[in-house]
């Protein structure tokens, strides 16, 4: 079959790989309908997570078709169409028992501290991804779910990961009624976040961002008021300003370790990586947020550590509030959006591109070329 | 929740003057993503999953009491950078060596990826990998600057190497 092939940092290809198989009983094989790009991936790309091995396949947002099921599966069948939570999770560990299917014990020998994603590099389990032909699912009773007849696949798959980790970004923020939001990255994540804090019934959203494309969009989308922080002398006292000098409520970072802004940030965290990336928006969010504030971080950072004003955290009295997104928790709530209308996915997708043109598909969507805001790869007979 | 939920210890909580006088359920700040309704007093035993086997080497992180049931068995471990990876787990993850090594192990695994290409006879070619069509079509200042100065580096290893052999 045809899959994705890292070949090292800013380097990626198609490639003849073995087809997967069912190697637990409680596996399923699928077919690939659509597979997306998140920025996620890029930090794979540039090769900022530990333990990425050339000859993965990347790739964790997912639809398809079920091709071959496991001895105990028994809530699938095969031909079903599903989606696929970007989390793998066993379903009956200590913290899948508590919805925290990001945190599943069971899943990943790697590492304690991160679950089990599709490929997302060892470190979070040593998976294959989606951006392939057929992908092998484990424990697909817990995750896949076969999604509603009258949903476009290109929402299902946006319903993977981005709309549950918009919509858990805004969760997380504790957000009351009227309170001030603010979301730094007007990424698809960060635009699904603005989006949903209306939904927790936030008084006003502001996005910052550098890239005036996405910042037009989420204005209009979310709606938001949207600021680009090149234009700006300091973006933490901008912020502080216009919210009656005392900061916002509500903070979240939907950048992660990939942020800009920053030259020494840049040098430590990306170049040289003796930070687990660099940390300049959650610096940021952790300034501009009010005293007794909620800081509420999607943005994903290395395991290492980072630089970042901790000092404040404290001398603020702020609640830090962060985690992957926990997909299967999340779902049933959010398709009732989608069939409300309350949140449009498939929007935010610009570009349908063929498998075979990923190496494309990567630069375009890491280095913000043609207006790109979400890019999906479709294998040739999806 | 409730009492399956407290830790064991030695200490007998009863004879502790005041003992959760001030315990507030509502003081929850993972509400709502964390559900513990559904956690009936389970604590830290669970029923296993049936545990996947296989012959492929997996690296298993030194804080686990157990092996996890399901895992990737994609890339194992090969050459040196997979020895690098094995001496990385001697450490836990709160090492940064542990991190550190992991990471000199990945870029150690590019030099072995592209000596693998080419005993295959494959020779990548390293501007479509990274996009370069895309940078053409969409970014064409960026491509003839990228273009230039790979030029530029490529001329000079010439006349370096012509020069260190004349
Ligand atoms: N927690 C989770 O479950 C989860 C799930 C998906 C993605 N993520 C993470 O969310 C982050 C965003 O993902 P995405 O797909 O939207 O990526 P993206 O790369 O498309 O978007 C990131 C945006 O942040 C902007 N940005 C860079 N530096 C900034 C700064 N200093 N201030 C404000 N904006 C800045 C970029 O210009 C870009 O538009 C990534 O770190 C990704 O790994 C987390
Ligand atoms: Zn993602
Ligand atoms: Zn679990």
């Amino acid at each position: 079959m045809l899959a994705m092939d890292y070949r090292g940092p800013y380097r990626v290809r198609l490639e003849e790989k073995p087809m997967p198989r069912i190697e637990h009983p409680q596996d399923a094989i699928v077919r690939v309908t659509r597979s997306c790009i998140c920025g996620s991936d890029l930090h794979l790309y540039h090769g900022m997570v530990p333990d990425t091995r050339v000859g993965s396949t990347f790739g964790h947002e997912f639809t398809g078709v079920v091709e071959e099921l496991g001895p105990e599966v028994s809530n699938l069948q095969v031909g079903d169409h599903v989606l696929v939570p970007f989390n793998i999770a066993c379903g009956q560990c200590h913290f899948c028992k508590q919805s925290l299917f990001g945190n599943c014990h069971e899943v990943n020998p790697h590492a304690t501290a991160v679950g089990g994603i599709y490929g997302y590099s060892h470190t979070a389990g040593g998976y294959q991804g989606g951006q392939a032909e057929y992908v092998r699912v484990p424990y697909a009773d817990v995750g896949p779910m076969v999604f509603p007849d009258w949903m476009d696949p290109d929402d299902a798959v946006l319903l993977t990961d981005v709309v549950p980790t918009g919509y858990q970004a805004a969760e997380m923020g504790g957000i009351q009624k009227g309170d001030t939001v603010v979301v730094f990255g007007a990424g698809p994540v960060g635009i699904m976040a603005a989006r949903c804090a209306w939904l927790f019934g936030a008084g006003r959203v502001i996005v910052i961002d550098h890239f005036d494309y996405r910042l037009e969009f989420v204005k209009a989308y979310a709606p938001a008021e949207v600021y680009n922080f090149k234009e700006l002398d300091d973006v933490v006292t901008f912020l502080k300003h216009t919210t009656d000098g005392l900061g916002a409520d509500v903070v979240i970072d939907a950048v992660g370790g990939d942020a800009k802004g920053n030259a020494l940030h840049t040098l430590f965290g990306n170049k040289l990586k003796l930070e687990a990336g660099s940390a300049i928006a959650l610096h940021w969010a952790i300034n501009s947020a009010k005293k007794g504030g909620i800081v509420s971080i999607v943005g994903v950072y290395g395991p290492t550590g980072n630089m970042v004003p901790i000092g404040n955290v404290l001398n603020k009295g702020l609640t830090i509030r962060a985690n992957q997104a926990s997909v299967a928790r999340l779902l049933p709530r959010l398709i009732e959006h989608v069939r409300a209308g309350h949140i449009d996915p498939k929007a935010l997708i610009t570009h349908r591109v063929p498998l075979e043109d990923v190496a494309d598909a990567y630069h375009i969507f890491a280095a913000k070329l043609d207006g790109c805001i979400k890019p999906v790869l479709v294998p040739g007979g999806a | 929740m409730s009492e399956a939920r407290t830790a064991r210890t030695p200490v007998d909580t009863s004879k502790i003057a005041g003992w959760g006088v001030d315990a507030d359920p509502e003081n929850d700040p993972t509400y709502p993503y964390r559900d513990r309704s559904r956690d009936h007093g389970l604590s830290t035993d669970w029923q296993r999953p049936t545990q996947q086997r296989s012959d492929v080497e997996v690296l298993q992180s030194i804080e686990y009491k157990h092996f996890p049931a399901v895992y990737g068995t994609t890339v194992p471990p090969r050459g040196v950078s997979g020895a690098i990876r094995r001496a990385a787990f001697r450490w836990s993850e709160s090492h940064w060596l542990h991190w550190l090594m992991l990471m000199g192990a990945d870029r150690v695994n590019v030099v072995e990826g592209l000596v693998e290409d080419l005993a295959r006879g494959k020779v990548p070619n390293v501007p479509a990998e990274m996009g370069a069509r895309a940078e053409w079509e969409h970014n064409r200042q960026g491509f003839l600057t990228k273009a230039a100065v790979f030029a530029g580096v490529s001329a000079g290893v010439v006349l370096l190497f012509r020069r260190s052999k004349g």
